[in-house]
């Protein structure tokens, strides 16, 4: 049996990690409260910018387009955003299992896949499983600093020339979308070519003025509408993450709690069996100089 | 007719504006228009250069950097990178931001990359400088 001694130190060893994972929680909730109003305030833009799609769509059947058209069955991209660190529960690592199904699961038939990431865990995960050929690791750029607009906007020229240069017939975006501090939503989207949305038919529609001519602006908003995706993915993802981080610490430091007071019980339990111990020899010696 | 235009500014990073306004007029890429309430559809792409709405008897002055318009039932929905209003703009940020690129631009050729970059920069600056200058 564990001597008192060492039951008090595994208390101290646990109050130890309780103290890191409450404060982990707590740098997690502070940063999921600025990842999240960035993820609100972003989503009118992509709302809104999607609602100009659908309705250039209903008018324009302009399949010319590189962005728009659909292409062959080849090769297809697959960007997956992850985190760069952990810590977090399974936020990670069900995102990277999502990915790799989808890949599998080949549900859209293409021949064959290539894997670009963004974030360290899914490099992690993904490069010891077979069949999985990643082409380029993004490092820090969902680390420790705000996304910034820019950043996506680079992420997303580089993925349209891979597209334009006719290396890839569609792009697919798998990240985490945020819905709420508990919940992530794992989700797998087609980047490129882009589909405009639903039209309805029905509806009677005037035709835009396009200035300068239909042309230009579609060549200026087709590629626009990938960085915006890609933006809200990494802010959603970089909201996700913190959520999922904070969840997970919050039931490390409860469990943490728990554990500390079965240890209390148990050393408090092992310190009575010595007293009493101790009393009995003090009777029983007495006892015998009588 | 409609009395009054909806007018929605959204930047990636958050709404601006979303006001019931009389009049707007914007930097088009082919040259400024102005869009009055009742408007047909119009699609276009924006440079970089100042909004101007009116609410009434006041004049709103925004500056907006590469973006486009759509207007359509009235409603006209701008969506653009980056949008200060006319109060929001620090004079003196803007005058150094100026500064820098006049330099810049006098140490770089013509052919090179970043030439283009600091163009822009200090198309940039020179919007907000003037933007800057309306404020009330």
């Amino acid at each position: 049996m564990a001597s008192l001694k060492d039951i008090k130190k595994r208390i101290g060893t646990v109050k130890n990690t309780r103290q890191i994972t409450a404060a982990m929680k707590m740098v997690s909730a502070a940063k999921l409260r600025r990842a999240q109003e960035a993820v609100v305030a972003a989503r009118p833009y992509a709302d809104k910018l999607q609602e100009v799609l659908s309705n250039l769509a209903q008018r324009d059947s302009s399949d010319e387009h590189a962005l728009l058209a659909e292409r062959g069955k080849g090769k297809a991209l697959v960007v997956l955003v992850t985190a760069d660190r952990g810590l977090c529960g399974g936020f990670n690592t069900n995102i990277s299992k999502t990915a790799e199904k989808f890949i599998r699961e080949n549900p859209e038939g293409f021949e064959n896949f290539d894997l670009l990431l963004v974030g360290r865990k899914g490099n992690e995960y993904l490069k010891r499983r077979a069949g999985m050929n990643i082409v380029k690791v993004h490092e820090h750029l969902v680390g420790s600093t705000q996304v910034t607009y820019p950043t996506a906007a680079l992420l997303g020229q580089e993925v349209i020339e891979l597209y334009r240069g006719g290396e890839y017939d569609a792009v697919f975006l798998i990240y985490n979308a945020f819905i709420s501090v508990m919940a992530q939503d794992l989700t797998v989207r087609q980047l490129l070519p882009i589909q405009p949305g639903e039209v309805n038919e029905d509806e009677q529609v005037v035709d835009y003025i396009y200035e300068p001519n239909a042309g230009e602006v579609l060549e200026q908003i087709l590629p626009k509408n990938v960085e915006v995706q890609i933006f809200r993915a990494l802010l959603e993802s970089v909201a996700s993450e913190h959520g999922a981080r904070m969840t997970a610490m919050d039931s490390a430091s409860k469990n943490a709690s728990e554990m500390i007071d079965k240890l209390t019980l148990k050393y408090n339990r092992a310190r009575q069996a010595a007293i009493t111990t101790e009393l009995m020899e003090i009777i029983s010696g007495a006892e015998s100089i009588k | 007719m409609a009395e009054k235009i909806k007018l929605e500014l959204v930047t990636p990073y958050k709404q601006v504006l979303s006001e019931e306004v009389d009049e707007v007029t914007a930097p088009g890429t082919i040259g400024e228009f102005g869009v009055l309430p009742g408007h047909t559809s119009l699609l276009t792409t924006l440079k970089i250069g100042e909004l101007v709405y009116k609410q009434g008897n006041q004049t709103f002055h925004v500056a907006v950097n590469w973006g486009y318009v759509e207007v359509e039932d009235d409603t006209m929905t701008v969506l653009v990178e980056t949008a200060e209003p006319a109060d929001e703009i620090d004079l003196e940020r803007a005058k150094a931001a100026l500064g820098r690129a006049e330099e810049a631009l006098k140490q770089l050729d013509s052919e090179d990359k970043q030439f283009k970059v600091m163009e822009c920069a200090l198309e940039r600056a020179l919007i907000r400088v003037q933007v800057a200058g309306r404020k009330h």
